[in-house]
């Protein structure tokens, strides 16, 4: 598998929305590689015919009954917010204008 | 202590006083608590004696419909939501955050009359094996306070082993109640996945995250298993499995608990006896499945072929799924925030988590988003699933032939000093080889101190198949029964004695002794 390189690096932290340091980058290249060195171990097995597990124990989706309970109050759910104007977070205009 | 207080020699006030004054007189040294809630325990230990007396005056049936964890105090993992109590999870971008909820564990604790004292430290996000990733500094280990506790949940463990609570409550995502259970000299279970609700928990990895007890020894790690375990509707994953009534019903006689080792098929998995283990860790789980073969159990060598691939399958699991459920982290409605002058929402999420999440987190998030992203998916995240299949197979076939638990280390050394492994990310990934697997298959499994080498605790793990908690701890009871009067179980962590002394480093400046020291 290839090698991560700078402008890999600086993508993935932009996808993740990481602000990373040049130092913080240089690091991370350094050391993903490292780690990505260690996944290639998986290569040596043939799973060509073996299915994907995503969950160990064999459970089908369980539904709850669909009733109204009373919520959290308004309050309470803002209350750690950084940043509110009366119940609602503020946050930057992210449409055009 | 549940006998004392149904008697009413002793009452929950009282010892939950003498949790807070160990608390204060040696976690300066420790570093086990990132909050106390003295006014709360205190609050709520009242309300336990008064449902004591209550229960006192309705005679013996109304004392036996009490949980034996009643009036008795303990820490949670700093994860655990309980309202209005600060919830870092060891991470700068929850400072000052306060849940607006209960964790379902946590309602649950309350329910059984327990007095919660406060949150425990751990590596940040449970992303590390040492507490040394966490936001707030790292947690000191009682028995030398120069080496790490183990980790994600180190708090816990060494709050346990210090003597500070009875048990405590930890997760455990590739290892992190077991391997700090296991360096701390105490017991760790991991439950099997769905047994335990994680409604209110901060999630990492949510395909291997589990809750788990902390205790001094076995029959008290079963009690808190029973006091939180069981089926939860706001947790689509926790199982509808019935919880054993027997896990309140352990064999206190060591006759009658050894008995039970008679017949028992354990297997001995080669793989994890493998190169690099320490010979004083070797030596001592070798020893303890030589005594569990003398007093009866049937002891046979199996192998687990793909053990060797679990470190680079976790690897990719865990990052992908912790740089999914760590995406929620972004500065608008709860934690840290930070506001660019541009106006613009991604710069500010940037800011917000390149400055919020410590450097092992951003590490893991970088990863599991490569992992996941474009053009690679199949080759890691899908390979690893696949690999997940073959992990969790070689566990299933032992099972089927007949093996009733696995017996091995749960860590191929013992706690090393601070600092050693930050440098070289995958030899600390490296220190998790062994619990690894299992949290890949989904299964139980504990931690049992069984010994020390170079006077620190080694840690023997057994393995059992899905919802054989009760089988665990029975065997767990039975190890504890035949191993009562061996000499090491009268030690006490060394590290007590100067943890008292005001002048004594704390760990944070012991690490950076530490760090001074080394090239």
């Amino acid at each position: 598998m290839a090698a991560l390189s700078r402008a890999d690096v600086e993508h993935v932290a932009h996808l993740a929305r990481l602000g990373l340091t040049e130092d913080e980058l240089a690091r991370l290249q350094t050391e993903l590689n490292h780690i990505l060195d260690q996944y290639a171990k998986l290569a040596e097995l043939d799973t060509g015919s073996i299915p994907p597990t995503a969950q160990t124990i064999e459970l089908e989706n369980i539904l709850r009954d669909d009733v109204p309970r009373p919520p959290i109050g308004s309050a309470e759910a803002m209350a750690n917010a950084p940043e509110r104007e009366d119940d609602l977070f503020v946050v930057p205009a992210i449409l055009g204008g | 202590m549940a006998a004392l207080l149904r008697a009413g020699s002793v009452s929950s006030r009282e010892l939950a006083e003498v949790a807070l004054a160990a608390i204060s007189a040696t976690d300066r040294a420790l570093h086990a608590w990132l909050a106390v809630d003295a006014d709360g325990a205190l609050a709520a230990a009242d309300a336990a004696d008064r449902a004591l007396v209550a229960a006192r005056a309705a005679g013996h049936e109304g004392l036996a419909g009490l949980h034996p964890l009643h009036g008795v105090p303990l820490g949670l993992k700093d994860l655990v939501s309980v309202r209005g109590l600060p919830c870092t999870a060891g991470s700068r971008i929850l400072e000052g955050y306060r849940p607006p909820f209960d964790a379902h564990i946590t309602e649950r604790l309350r329910t059984a009359g327990a007095v919660i004292v406060g949150k425990l430290n751990m590596d940040e996000f449970a992303m590390g094996s040492s507490t040394e990733h966490s936001g707030f500094g790292p947690t000191a280990n009682p028995w030398d306070l120069d080496r790490v506790p183990g980790g994600s949940s180190g708090g816990p463990a060494a709050a346990v082993a210090a003597g500070h609570v009875p048990v405590a409550i930890g997760t455990d995502t590739g290892g992190s109640i077991r391997q700090p259970a296991a360096l701390c000299g105490i017991v760790g279970l991991r439950p099997t996945y769905g047994r335990v609700s994680r409604y209110g928990i901060v999630a990492f990895a949510s395909s291997l995250d589990q809750v788990g007890p902390f205790a001094r020894d076995v029959r008290d790690a079963a009690a808190l298993l029973h006091a939180v375990a069981g089926r939860d509707e706001r947790d689509a994953t926790s199982a509808p499995v019935p919880v054993p009534p027997e896990l309140l019903d352990l064999p206190g006689s060591d006759e009658v608990a050894a008995a039970t080792l008679r017949g028992v098929r354990l297997g001995l998995p080669r793989e994890y006896f493998v190169t690099g283990m320490e010979p004083g860790v070797e030596a001592a789980v070798r020893a303890a499945a030589a005594e569990l073969a003398a007093a009866g159990a049937d002891v046979v060598d199996v192998s687990l072929p793909h053990t060797e691939y679990g470190l680079a399958t976790y690897y990719i699991v865990a990052p992908a799924e912790a740089s999914a459920n760590l995406a929620r982290y972004d500065g608008v409605r709860y934690g840290h925030s930070e506001r660019g002058s541009g106006g613009d929402y991604i710069t500010d999420y940037k800011l917000t988590r390149g400055h919020g999440f410590g450097a092992e987190v951003k590490r893991r998030i970088m990863l599991g988003t490569y992992a996941l992203s474009a053009g690679y998916y199949d080759a890691y995240y899908l390979k690893a699933q696949k690999v997940r299949t073959l992990i969790k197979a070689d566990f299933d076939r032992a099972f089927a032939g007949g093996i009733d638990a696995l017996v091995a280390p749960t860590s191929p050394g013992v706690a090393w000093p601070f600092g050693a492994k930050m440098a070289d990310p995958v030899a600390m990934y490296a220190s998790d080889a062994c619990t690894l697997p299992v949290n890949m298959a989904g299964l139980p499994a504990i931690s049992l101190p069984c010994g020390l080498a170079e006077g620190l605790p080694v840690g023997l793990q057994l393995i059992g198949p899905a919802w054989s908690e009760l089988g665990l701890l029975r065997l767990g009871r039975a190890y504890e029964a035949i191993t009562s009067s061996a000499a090491w179980r009268t030690a006490t962590p060394p590290g007590l004695a100067s943890a008292a002394d005001p002048t004594t480093p704390t760990p944070a400046e012991r690490a950076a002794v530490l760090a001074g020291v080394r090239p």
